[in-house]
């Protein structure tokens, strides 16, 4: 190590009273970390605080009949299913794949092979899409591609035109990543005695993992599926071209309807509004409904995440 | 360990599957399945790319042509041509190629014909604005100012795709958002993992991460309704939406995703490194800066590099905040418009597979390109991290 002393740091760390600079040091990483803190909170208060007035039981149960911009007639009901239903059925297709992804990952794959590095490589990149691509690949791919293959001699296009089918498709391939990681992160906090055990009694590899294994990470699936519908039930720029609507008069009732959308809302009630001064209350409320769907379940995510932790602590 | 006899080694069969399941043919299809399953995300990367590329493919290629009068051949000559130069030069898919008779084919060229001859005769007319040189180059329009060579304007009687204006609207935004985001988020992620207690950082890392269950188009709308009115009563600055106030909106996208890697990378320094340096009389401080800091650099970088690639893929927050005017300004405080936010706006108007819808999926492919090399360096790098502390630790 003759050649990299000069590069070691200085040794003579001896205590001198008040030590100014590790003071300052603290100081300044402290109150960065509380800068971000204030930011979130002031972000959060400040929603609350004009969005409380208008954020009523018939507001959130009110049809988008009336004019949506009339702040005593809105109602964002056909909003709040409609994104419910498109979160719905993204959560049906993506969590099986993720979950049968990660067992993959954790239980079969050698974690040196070729093949799996290649795995982990595409679903670190998937996480890193930027959404409006997603947007562009649901219409490229979904919509001309797949709908235009079903439609393949109709006069009038059924399957190839935006829909609530191929919106939710884009975001379970948007949210694969998310699903994967936690549930991988689950099924490496199971002790490996446990299928030890299992398998010293005889169970064969895959009973242990439909009987073992899967039934000890569901915490960790669960996380997976939340975050997947937290992040999911707030991105618009994938649904845009997709399956959006700007106004429906009915609510989405087959797969190949179109819906409205709580964050598209906001998009166009912050972009498209008449008279922002008037339909800032509708705004404002509209923001606090979609921030309470998408912390709370973050929220949940984070809790049931650090008692997961804390097993896989405890355990090894 | 190198002499370790072969036969040892190949019990292990083919992907890792064990010579045994062979006589558990149930156990063998299931773990062909879910092998199977496993590489939906490969082929969902590569789709993404072929079905984004694909659509802007003809463009790449030198097959459209956006000119306002672009030449036409008479209906004989037409006639004359081999099925597919037809379906070129009527700039039709092949499945609609296919669905037309010969009688539409010959009424289609004689509108472009008639077309033809109405076109203006200028010199700006013939240009075909989707040309490379058109996209990445500068050009000067007849009927604007010179200050106009630089300019993105799909609508109109010519139609001018030039890129660069996106580009700049692009960096520039994203170059705000790191300046104000990384420095926060590294502090923060020093703070966290290296000097606060362990109770602390319990409730501070989920408490910074939760600003990463905030939807974009909330922090778009924060920056829109909030932000730019407080951000131009601070700063007194002419247009209130422009690629400043956008630029803080996004950092507050990109602060949980360096924050996280960094705060990971700095974690996954062996404390053994610390309680060493703590033993030989550092302070903590001393501690984090000097030993735990550089052997985790590389991480940080990586979190640099994907905060980067956040930031220049994000749509709603740079649609919401920014002005969306398509200005060739290096100013911070023009309103501009970004790569993202152009796609988002524009491709509903565009008519499906002409020039318009094509560009902007050529724009997307781009964008998925850079982001795609983004991510594979800031990945390589954490895994060499990994295994570098990995290694020594043992």
């Amino acid at each position: 190590m003759t050649t990299g002393s000069a590069k070691l740091p200085r040794l003579d760390f001896r205590s001198r009273g008040f030590d100014f600079v590790s003071f300052a040091f603290t100081g300044v990483t402290g109150l960065a970390t509380l800068f971000i803190l204030a930011i979130l909170a002031i972000i959060l208060a400040n929603i609350v605080w004009h969005g409380w007035g208008t954020f009523s039981w018939r507001f959130l149960t009110g049809s988008a009949d009336q004019d949506m911009f009339d702040v005593n007639k809105a109602g964002i009901l056909p909003m709040v299913i409609g994104t419910a239903l498109r979160v719905l059925l993204m959560t049906i297709v993506v969590v099986p794949i993720g979950v049968i992804t990660a067992v993959y990952l954790t239980e079969y794959a050698h974690s040196t092979a070729l093949t799996t590095r290649v795995i982990r490589g595409a679903v670190n990149n998937l996480a890193g899409v930027p959404s409006i691509v997603f947007g562009l690949f649901g219409l490229g791919f979904f919509i001309s591609f797949i709908g235009g293959a079903m439609d393949a001699g109709a006069a009038e296009p059924h399957w190839g035109k935006p829909a609530i089918l191929w919106a939710s498709l884009t975001l379970a391939v948007m949210t694969l990543p998310l699903v994967i990681v936690a549930t991988e992160e689950s099924l490496r906090a199971i002790t490996p005695g446990l299928r030890e055990a299992s398998l010293a009694l005889g169970a064969t590899k895959l009973e242990t993992i439909l009987k073992i294994v899967l039934p000890e990470a569901l915490p960790g699936i669960l996380t997976g599926g939340i975050l997947a519908v937290g992040r999911a039930g707030g991105e618009v720029a994938p649904i845009l071209f997709t399956g959006a609507a700007y106004y429906m008069r009915d609510l989405p009732k087959a797969p190949t309807d179109q819906f409205m959308d709580l964050g598209y809302h906001v998009f166009i009630l912050s972009t498209q509004s008449p008279d922002i001064e008037k339909t800032r209350p509708i705004l404002f409320a509209t923001v606090l409904a979609l921030l309470l769907l998408t912390l709370s379940l973050n929220l949940v995510a984070v809790i049931v995440r650090a008692r997961v932790r804390k097993k896989m602590r405890a355990g090894h | 360990m190198n002499n370790v006899p072969t036969s040892a080694k190949r019990t292990v069969g083919w992907m890792g599957i064990h010579r045994g399941h062979k006589a558990r043919p149930v156990e063998w299809l299931a773990e062909k399945f879910i092998f199977l399953v496993s590489l939906t995300a490969i082929l969902m990367v590569f789709l993404i790319f072929v079905f984004v590329a694909r659509e802007a493919l003809p463009l790449a290629l030198g097959q459209m042509n956006s000119a306002a009068a672009r030449p036409a051949i008479s209906t004989e000559e037409f006639d004359k041509l081999k099925p597919p130069e037809q379906q070129l030069y009527l700039e039709l898919t092949p499945a609609e190629f296919k669905r037309m008779d010969k009688e539409a084919l010959l009424a289609l060229a004689e509108v472009r014909q008639d077309e033809a001859k109405e076109a203006p005769k200028d010199k700006d007319a013939k240009v075909n604005t989707t040309e490379w040189r058109y996209l990445f180059g500068a050009h000067e329009w007849s009927d604007s100012r010179p200050e106009d060579r630089y300019v993105w304007q799909p609508i109109g009687r010519i139609h001018k795709y030039n890129l660069w204006p996106l580009i700049i609207g692009s960096l520039k935004t994203t170059a705000v958002a790191l300046i104000f985001s990384v420095p926060l988020a590294l502090a923060a992620a020093i703070y966290v993992s290296q000097l606060s207690s362990p109770t602390l950082k319990e409730w501070l890392k989920p408490a910074i991460e939760m600003l990463s269950g905030v939807p974009s188009v909330v922090l778009g709308f924060f920056g829109l309704i909030v932000m730019a009115t407080f951000l131009q009563s601070v700063f007194g600055y002419q247009s209130r939406l422009n690629a400043f106030v956008a630029g803080i909106a996004l950092g507050l996208a990109v602060i949980p995703v360096v924050f996280s890697i960094a705060e990971d990378a700095l974690t996954s320094v062996p404390r053994s490194y610390t309680q060493a340096a703590l033993a030989l009389g550092a302070s903590k401080w001393q501690a984090a800066w000097q030993i735990v800091l550089p052997a985790a650099a590389p991480g940080v970088f990586a979190a640099v590099v994907l905060g980067f690639g956040r930031a220049i893929g994000e749509t709603m927050v740079v649609l919401m905040a920014s002005g969306n005017a398509s200005i060739m300004s290096l100013s911070l405080f023009d309103s501009t418009r970004s790569i993202t936010a152009t796609i988002a706006a524009e491709l509903a108007e565009a008519v499906f597979g002409g020039h318009h819808y094509r560009m902007l999926f050529l724009i997307g492919a781009l964008l998925f390109i850079v982001t795609f090399l983004t991510n594979l360096a800031g990945d390589l790098i954490m895994h060499r991290l990994k295994g570098r502390l990995e290694g020594r630790a043992k």
